[in-house]
This record gives structure tokens, C-alpha cells and sequence, in this order.
């Protein structure tokens, strides 16, 4: 199966808070952030911790920003934050809508 | 489980699980402690600081190192798969420009089989939820400035990667073997929280 996503798409996690394991850290749910890496293929976590078979699937490093994951520091200063995570958390950033009467 | 965490409800709670277990005939006596020694026995900073005093001096290995870690240290006989499963590793490295810095937020992830047992704090939940949050105020407790320029970012071992760190290689040390280099490499240097 191909992977949904690859490095420098843009992606925004999911905001469901499921009420098993999951390894979609809460600081980062529903935020946007840039692939900047992809880590292999593994099985689903949330799933392996409830005894199912999980296919193994894309993990990509996702790159955020603080000042989007926490609001603007005190400071001012910016810093980034890569997370890993599994393509099932991520979804594609709402791309422009096609132009209307597009002659395909 | 028994020789380092004797204290606290959680250590009771891991005797009373092993116990059971051990009556049951699913566990043999004392299987659990030889399981982690052997897990833990290649284990040791040493091995990042080996990793890291080569890049320092081998500028290809650097490379290949920064490209893919979990091949390039096979080089040096070292190996990722020599834990419970075979984990990548991905080395980042410092620069004047920007520092990195490991982190765990939901558990304690760290590269165990190649860099031993991680420190206490690096578990701590202090630790992981404010080092993404503030890393530079982090740094500083640490006893790091880092200059305004320096823009930092924070890995966090989410998922089924392992990370490590390759400090700068510090000023006026042209003359210093690979292996007095090693010998400034510390724990919290692979981890970040460390200039070197």
C-alpha cells in the first residue's frame, strides 16, 4: 500500500482522544506541521496494545512549530519540536479547492 | 526487577506481578533479572561517545552517520538490533546555528541497548513535559546558555525511533586523539542537556 503522505507535506493531527493507548501526544493534537522525515514502517501501537494484528503502516517525523503547538513564548523566541507519528494520525491540511469548471 | 528499585508502590506492584507469575510456571525463577541484564549488558555512553569522537574526526562517517545512524555505527561493531526489537536510530547534530535536544514526552524512550540505562531526570515528569514547552529555560537549570541566535529543536522519541545527539566538537582540542575525544563525550551531551 502506498504511504498518504510524504516529506514536505503539510499535515494537521487528528483531535480524537481514543480511549485506549495511543502515541499521539496530546500537545499535538489537531496542530499543523511539515513531514520532514519518514522512519519506516511499523504496526500501529494503539492497536498492538489492545492484542490485535496491526499492519505495519508509514511513521513520519512531523516538524511544529512551538508557537503552534503553545501559543507565543514569553520570550518571543521560536523553536521547533519534531514528533513521530504514525500516518493513521495525521490528516492532509485542507488543499485550495480545484477551480470550478476545470476542463479535465 | 529486584537489585536497583526495591522502594515504592510500583517496585511492590512488579514483585507481586512476578510472583504470580512465577507460580503459574509462565516465569522461572529469576528469569526476569537475567532477561534485563542481557538486554542491558551492551548498553553504555561509552558507545555514543565512541560514535561521537569518530564523526568528529572522520568527516565521511560523519555523513553517512547523519544519513543512516543504525548503519553507519555497524562500522564502529555496533549494532541497534541488539535490543528486544531492532529500533532505528537517527544521530542530529549540533551546530553554531542550532541545537538539539532529546525528549520523551509519553514514556521514557531512549536507545537502552546502545547507550545504557537513561538518567533518572530524563524520565522525570518534569522533565519531559516542560523541555518541549521551554527547552532554552530547560537548558539553562541544566547549567546551558545557549546564544539568542541558536535556534533549538526538541525530538520527541514518540514512536520507534531512538535519537542521539552529536555535540560540536569543542574548541582547541586539534590535538587530542579519537579516543581522548570520547573522553569529553558525557551522558547528557548525547542527550542534549550537555554542550558536549
Amino acid at each position: 500500500m502506498a504511504d498518504r503522505f510524504a516529506p514536505g507535506d503539510r499535515v494537521r493531527t487528528r483531535t480524537a482522544d481514543p480511549p485506549g493507548h495511543t502515541r499521539l501526544p496530546r500537545y499535538a493534537r489537531g496542530v499543523c506541521g511539515e513531514i520532514v522525515g519518514t522512519c519506516g514502517r511499523h504496526p500501529l501501537a494503539d492497536e498492538l496494545a489492545q492484542g490485535l494484528d496491526s499492519a505495519p503502516r508509514a511513521v513520519h517525523q512531523v516538524r511544529f512549530r512551538a508557537s503552534d503547538l503553545f501559543g507565543p513564548g514569553e520570550d518571543g523566541r521560536d523553536h521547533a519540536v519534531v514528533v513521530e507519528l504514525w500516518e493513521d494520525y495525521l490528516e492532509p491540511t485542507s488543499p485550495d479547492p480545484a477551480p470550478e469548471g476545470d476542463p479535465t | 526487577m529486584s537489585t536497583t528499585h526495591d522502594d515504592g508502590p510500583l517496585a511492590a506492584r512488579v514483585r507481586h506481578v512476578e510472583a504470580l507469575l512465577e507460580e503459574r510456571g509462565w516465569l522461572a525463577d529469576g528469569e526476569l533479572d537475567a532477561r534485563i541484564d542481557a538486554f542491558a549488558a551492551g548498553g553504555s555512553p561509552a558507545n555514543g561517545a565512541a560514535i561521537v569522537a569518530r564523526a568528529w574526526v572522520d568527516p565521511g562517517f560523519r555523513e553517512r552517520l547523519l544519513a543512516d545512524a543504525s548503519t553507519a555505527i555497524e562500522e564502529l561493531g555496533m549494532s541497534m538490533a541488539a535490543g528486544l526489537q531492532v529500533q532505528p536510530l537517527v544521530a542530529v547534530a549540533n551546530t553554531a546555528d542550532e541545537h538539539h535536544v532529546v525528549v520523551c514526552t509519553l514514556c521514557s524512550c531512549y536507545p537502552v541497548a546502545l547507550l545504557g540505562p537513561s538518567p533518572t531526570w530524563y524520565k522525570s515528569e518534569a522533565y519531559r513535559s516542560r523541555v518541549v514547552r521551554d527547552p532554552r529555560g530547560v537548558l539553562r537549570e541544566f547549567g546551558l546558555e545557549l546564544p539568542d541566535a541558536v535556534h533549538i529543536t526538541v525530538w520527541d522519541a514518540s514512536a520507534e525511533t531512538r535519537y542521539m545527539v552529536v555535540p560540536r566538537r569543542p574548541e582547541g582540542t586539534d590535538d587530542l586523539s579519537e579516543q581522548e575525544l570520547a573522553g569529553l563525550v558525557t551522558r547528557k551531551g548525547l542527550i542534549g542537556t550537555a554542550a558536549v
